[in-house]
């Protein structure tokens, strides 16, 4: 749920449930690298409640706008990592069979 | 930021404001000039890129992420989905059935972190969870043979089960039933049970449930604590390799002459979250590349103690003709960072022991239920399913 004012759509915090630093640590770093972000963290209340604040303030953009642009770019990086390990896996057993065959 | 979004707009109103927007051509914005391209001095690059291990204590450990954060200097910090792209790079060092050595370049430490945190508490995994107990006359007692049996690590892809709540019936999408009756002779030896003596039973629980009335018809079917319609012998994966314990030869129990244990157990999906026996992973960890520099020439017998000095042989000596001798650099990823190299006098002058902040040397092992390159895979795929349901709660 965001908690913010309808008039400035730019900055607001946040809160998500069932999260914890995982996500939020990700995200936070995504929103930083974003030009349009001003001001972002995450605090979590208490460690007992699986929640999470993550406060976006923005120069002027909706701050969910950017947040859910942030989520993209995380999820394109984590396909990309995904892709680019995939192709490690397979070039390593390609090469390892190759050498199997060699020294036979 | 999206970089693709960018190259179809002309001068948006949060970069190009400042300029006038007469008939100016279509630039993509990130190449208008005000956009700071510079290169960092190279004192800052190093404190942007790389943690100083100092005698007492690192420093620049934390990470500079805020784009705009040199931006008085004219230089970007922001990272650029494509340029991610380019500098990515991943390297599988080392690949068996149980573990997997791989080097991440070019990653943030708060997505390997992510990465570790899922594979370690939120991929999902099965393990026993309900142990129905008819005969226990063994010197273990029943909670402490439960619990034993909930951490033997079970060799079934658990993609292939749902997870069971609370009110869920038991059937063979959800559960595994096992079986373990072990008896030791009266008169005989002291004998040992050992984890490949829990039997699959594919059919479901062969205990019968308690009915009310006794007078009830033998002629129906006698229902069971579990309700299996079909059995999961018929699936194709597990048509010829029954499920069993990833390890045979994990001691359960001792039993002495005259005692038996006669059991069954029922495995479900879980979480590490839960309860750490849902852990797919022995253990999942990383640490950043050490760097060791010579800071200056280290020649003749002062090379040879610091040859000598470093327990892991970071060090090598090479000869420059005459007979002198020189240290150089050999196995720099070896280092532990013990810090013996700079712990006498005026050692520091010599040698910089750094880390890289942006190279991860993970290191995964499976407990056996997945292979461990698959593991890193569902990881990667969790965190992606996270941030879609943030994104599918603000829309």
């Amino acid at each position: 749920m965001e908690h913010g004012s309808y008039q400035d759509q730019s900055k607001a915090t946040f809160s998500l449930t069932d999260e914890d630093h995982t996500l939020a640590n990700s995200l936070r770093f995504t929103l930083n690298q974003d030009s349009r972000v001003t001001f972002c963290g995450y605090s979590i209340p208490h460690p007992s409640d699986a929640r999470v604040n993550i406060r976006v303030q923005t120069t002027g953009d909706a701050a969910r706008e950017v947040l859910k642009d942030s989520c993209q770019d995380l999820m394109l990086m984590c396909q990309h990592v995904r892709s680019t390990f995939d192709q490690a896996v397979l070039d390593f057993k390609n090469q390892k069979n190759l050498e199997a065959v060699n020294i036979k | 930021m999206t970089s693709s979004e960018s190259n179809t707009e002309v001068d948006s109103s949060w970069s190009g404001s400042e300029y006038e927007k007469e008939r100016t051509p279509k630039i993509p914005v990130w190449d208008l000039p005000d956009v700071p391209k510079g290169n960092l001095p190279s004192h800052l690059q190093l404190q942007r890129t790389r943690v100083v291990c100092n005698k007492e204590a690192p420093t620049h450990t934390e990470n500079i992420q805020y784009s705009g954060a040199y931006a008085a200097m004219g230089v970007d910090n922001s990272l650029r989905l494509d340029d991610f792209r380019k500098n990515l790079r991943v390297e599988v060092v080392r690949l068996t059935e149980d573990d997997i050595e791989f080097d991440l370049i070019g990653i943030d430490a708060s997505l390997a972190n992510a990465f570790r945190r899922i594979l370690i508490a939120e991929l999902p995994t099965i393990a026993i969870e309900k142990v129905l107990i008819a005969n226990n006359t063994s010197v273990i007692q029943d909670e402490v043979l439960a619990h034993r049996l909930g951490l033997i690590p079970l060799q079934v892809d658990p993609r292939l089960f749902e997870y069971i709540s609370e009110n869920d019936i038991p059937n063979e999408k959800n559960t595994i039933v096992f079986k373990l009756h072990a008896r030791c002779e009266k008169g005989g030896p002291r004998s040992t049970v050992k984890s490949d003596e829990l039997k699959w039973l594919p059919n479901g629980s062969e205990f019968l449930l308690a009915t009310e009335n006794s007078a009830s018809n033998t002629a129906s079917k006698q229902k069971t604590y579990t309700s299996f319609i079909s059995s999961q012998d018929s699936l194709p994966e597990f048509s010829n390799n029954p499920i069993a314990p990833k390890y045979p030869d994990i001691i359960i129990a001792k039993l002495g002459p005259g005692q038996e244990i006669e059991l069954e157990a029922h495995a479900v999906k879980g979480m590490g979250k839960t309860h750490a026996k849902w852990s797919p992973v022995a253990t999942a960890w990383y640490r950043m590349l050490p760097e060791v520099v010579l800071l200056q020439e280290v020649k003749g017998v002062k090379a040879e103690e610091l040859v000598n000095k470093c327990p892991v042989k970071v060090f090598d000596i090479e000869d420059i003709g005459k007979g002198g001798k020189r240290a150089n650099v050999a196995r720099p990823r070896s280092c532990t960072l013990c810090r013996e190299c700079i712990r006498g006098d005026g050692w520091e002058k010599f040698v910089a022991l750094r880390r890289v902040k942006d190279h991860f040397i993970f290191t995964v092992e499976s407990t056996g239920a997945l292979p461990p390159e698959v593991l890193f895979t569902e990881a990667v795929k969790i965190l992606e399913d996270k941030c879609e349901r943030v994104i599918t709660e603000l829309s």
